[in-house]
């Protein structure tokens, strides 16, 4: 019932922004704005924002931890590293099809994904706690690569890194929705026709197969979706955190966790919450943009310490 | 179909008559959807039939050349030291720990061969203990019980029967909106005894149900047990570190030590001072109870 609600609530509040522009491209003639740099950016800001989202209950779920995340498993960084290295080598400007940049840090994610992958496989299982941990290490080493980078390259290369590792919304165009939208969605509909199956993961992995579920099967599914969903999605606008890991945890508080729900509501969640994110950005300090990034994380970061307070040692 | 649940009828007094001394009852449960001839006529098979199973981890084996079989609707108490590898008999037996040497038959079809799915719906697993990370509900943990029988992505309304069904067996229909990770230790097992049931079994496996109750909810958790063995005829095979909880209720104890069955048959014969000694290297006295079900014993050294 919940779901319904909700489902019928967040295209609502996503689609606000959009009727609000509509009615200013109807009245001065500037369709263009809207149709060219408007209408794509938030499509994509759409598919961006329900695709980290679904990644985030995805190793939520895989890793029986609310607090992991694609950041926690540094495929973020990773992606931040691939960028970082091209910009680094003058790749900045070349174009094939893609932005060279995007490109190097889909293969950095990818790259982060076979590498924390192969460091916590054991010889028929992929334990979560090495998983995890493999992921955080990771974190600090590219981190410590990227600041290494940036230390010696120079101002203006320094200036687009710190742009791209904010993440933001304003390289979004007609190309990026058509190279990420069908993904996402193929994705999406595969994940909500397997969603039952997480559900009892939350017991254990033990309790998960004798409830039938092929535990090592949908283990490395939905890592793999999921990693290539942050990766495509983090290649077009850089890291951005916190929709993976508040967008979850509110859907829980209003609906419960059951994945059949969790999964769809998350997407159409945290599609709504990134484009409302990213038409504050636009618009605070107009004509002036803000990263995205800086938003969510400042209306994410309280809402999380809000959310610690109050269920301290239930989240784990 | 009267023909057929003749047939099964007598198949089940001829499985009756083999296997178990304390069997009148003949027709398979109510809580079947509908009478599986299939599985009836061949239940003249044991449900289990494990031969020369070796298990071990890395490098240390825990199972060591273990053969028995298992007839339909033995209540069965598995007891010994700890580490004598109770419960990883248990899990193989599962389907849960798949890298086993030797066999292990479940109906005729070896286990490793069967997918999850498969088991599920016929065997039902019950641990020791149970924790879940994300707030659900008792009836969400009863509604994954449905997980292996469910083809859509949303529950039924038999889906919802059988759950209300089962949560009614244990008790925790009233229960049912509460988050699982708030209730007491005696209402969460029973809670995750409702999910098992809700998969339908005709084998219900559990490992150390109890060990984490006081005495009153170790008693009720076993009196369902016994209910669903002698209503529903489900079989029941229960690791164990209580012998004389064992002994009330099960029909056939099995003692195992150092991965190997060290002594098999009624908990009368497998409770002997000696059999004490050399399973569990205490000196015991053993009594008969005053209600005459079975033998208890007072550890005296």
């Amino acid at each position: 019932m919940l779901c319904l609600v909700v489902l019928l609530i967040t295209p609502w509040i996503g689609s606000t922004p959009v009727t609000w522009r509509n009615v200013i491209a109807g009245v001065s003639p500037d369709r263009e704005i809207f149709l060219i740099a408007r209408l794509p950016r938030i499509l994509f800001g759409a598919i961006a924002g329900g695709a980290l989202a679904v990644a985030g209950v995805l190793f939520q779920a895989i890793l029986r931890n609310s607090l992991a995340t694609p950041f926690t498993l540094g495929i973020s960084t990773g992606s931040s590293f691939g960028a970082v290295v091209a910009i680094w080598l003058g790749l900045g400007t070349v174009v094939l099809g893609v932005p060279f940049v995007s490109l190097a840090a889909f293969v950095g994610a990818f790259l982060t994904i076979l590498l924390v992958f192969f460091i916590a496989r054991t010889r028929n299982a992929l334990p979560t706690f090495t998983l995890l941990l493999a992921g955080v290490t990771l974190n600090f080493v590219f981190g410590a690569l990227i600041m290494f980078i940036h230390f010696a390259a120079n101002f203006t290369q320094g200036y687009m890194m710190t742009r791209w590792t904010m993440g933001s919304l304003d390289t979004a165009d007609m190309n990026a929705v058509m190279r990420t939208a069908p993904f996402v969605i193929a994705c999406l509909i595969a994940l909500i026709w397997i969603s039952g199956q997480f559900n009892p993961l939350a017991g254990g992995e033990e309790w998960a197969a004798s409830r039938g579920v092929d535990v090592r099967r949908l283990k490395r599914t939905s890592y793999f979706i999921g990693s290539i969903l942050t990766g495509a999605i983090t290649a077009f606008t850089g890291p951005i955190g916190f929709v993976d890991l508040i967008v979850p945890h509110a859907i829980r508080l209003v609906a419960g966790p059951d994945h059949r729900i969790l999964i769809p509501a998350s997407f159409f969640l945290g599609s709504a919450f990134l484009v409302l994110c990213d038409t504050a950005a636009r618009t605070i300090f107009a004509p002036t943009e803000i990263p995205v990034g800086v938003i969510t994380a400042l209306i994410g970061g309280p809402f999380f310490i809000v959310l610690l307070r109050r269920k301290r040692g239930e989240l784990w | 179909m009267p023909h057929i649940w003749d047939i099964s009828a007598a198949a089940d007094c001829a499985v009756a008559a083999v296997y178990d001394r304390r069997i009148v009852g003949a027709h398979r449960a109510p809580l079947q959807r509908n009478p599986r001839p299939v599985i009836i006529l061949i239940s003249m098979e044991p449900i289990f039939h494990v031969d020369r199973l070796n298990y071990g981890y890395t490098h240390t084996p825990v199972l060591q050349g273990i053969t028995a079989d298992f007839a339909p609707s033995e209540f069965v108490a598995l007891v010994g030291p700890n580490g004598a590898g109770k419960s990883t008999f248990l899990k193989v037996l599962a389907g849960l720990l798949r890298g086993y040497k030797g066999s292990v038959e479940f109906y005729g079809k070896p286990v490793a061969e069967l997918s999850s799915r498969d088991l599920a719906r016929r065997m039902a697993f019950v641990p020791q203990e149970t924790h879940m990370v994300f707030p659900f509900t008792v009836k969400d943990i009863v509604m994954m019980g449905r997980l292996p029988h469910r083809t859509a992505l949303f529950d039924t309304r038999r889906d919802a029967e059988r759950a209300q069904e089962a949560m009614e067996l244990t008790d925790t229909a009233g229960l049912s909106k509460k988050v699982f990770s708030e209730l007491s230790g005696g209402e969460r097992q029973r809670a995750v005894l409702a999910s098992a049931l809700a998969q339908d079994p005709e084998v219900l496996l559990l490992d150390e149900p109890t060990v984490y109750l006081d005495l009153k909810h170790q008693i009720q958790f076993y009196d369902i047990l016994e209910r669903l063995n002698a209503e529903r005829q489900m079989t029941i095979v229960s690791v164990t570190h209580d012998v004389n909880l064992a002994a009330r209720y099960a029909h056939r104890m099995i003692a195992i030590r150092g991965g190997l069955f060290v002594a098999d048959g009624s908990p009368e014969d497998v409770l002997t001072p000696q059999h004490l000694y050399e399973i569990f290297e205490i000196t015991a006295a053993v009594f008969k109870r005053p209600d005459g079900r079975g033998n208890y014993i007072i550890p005296t050294a």
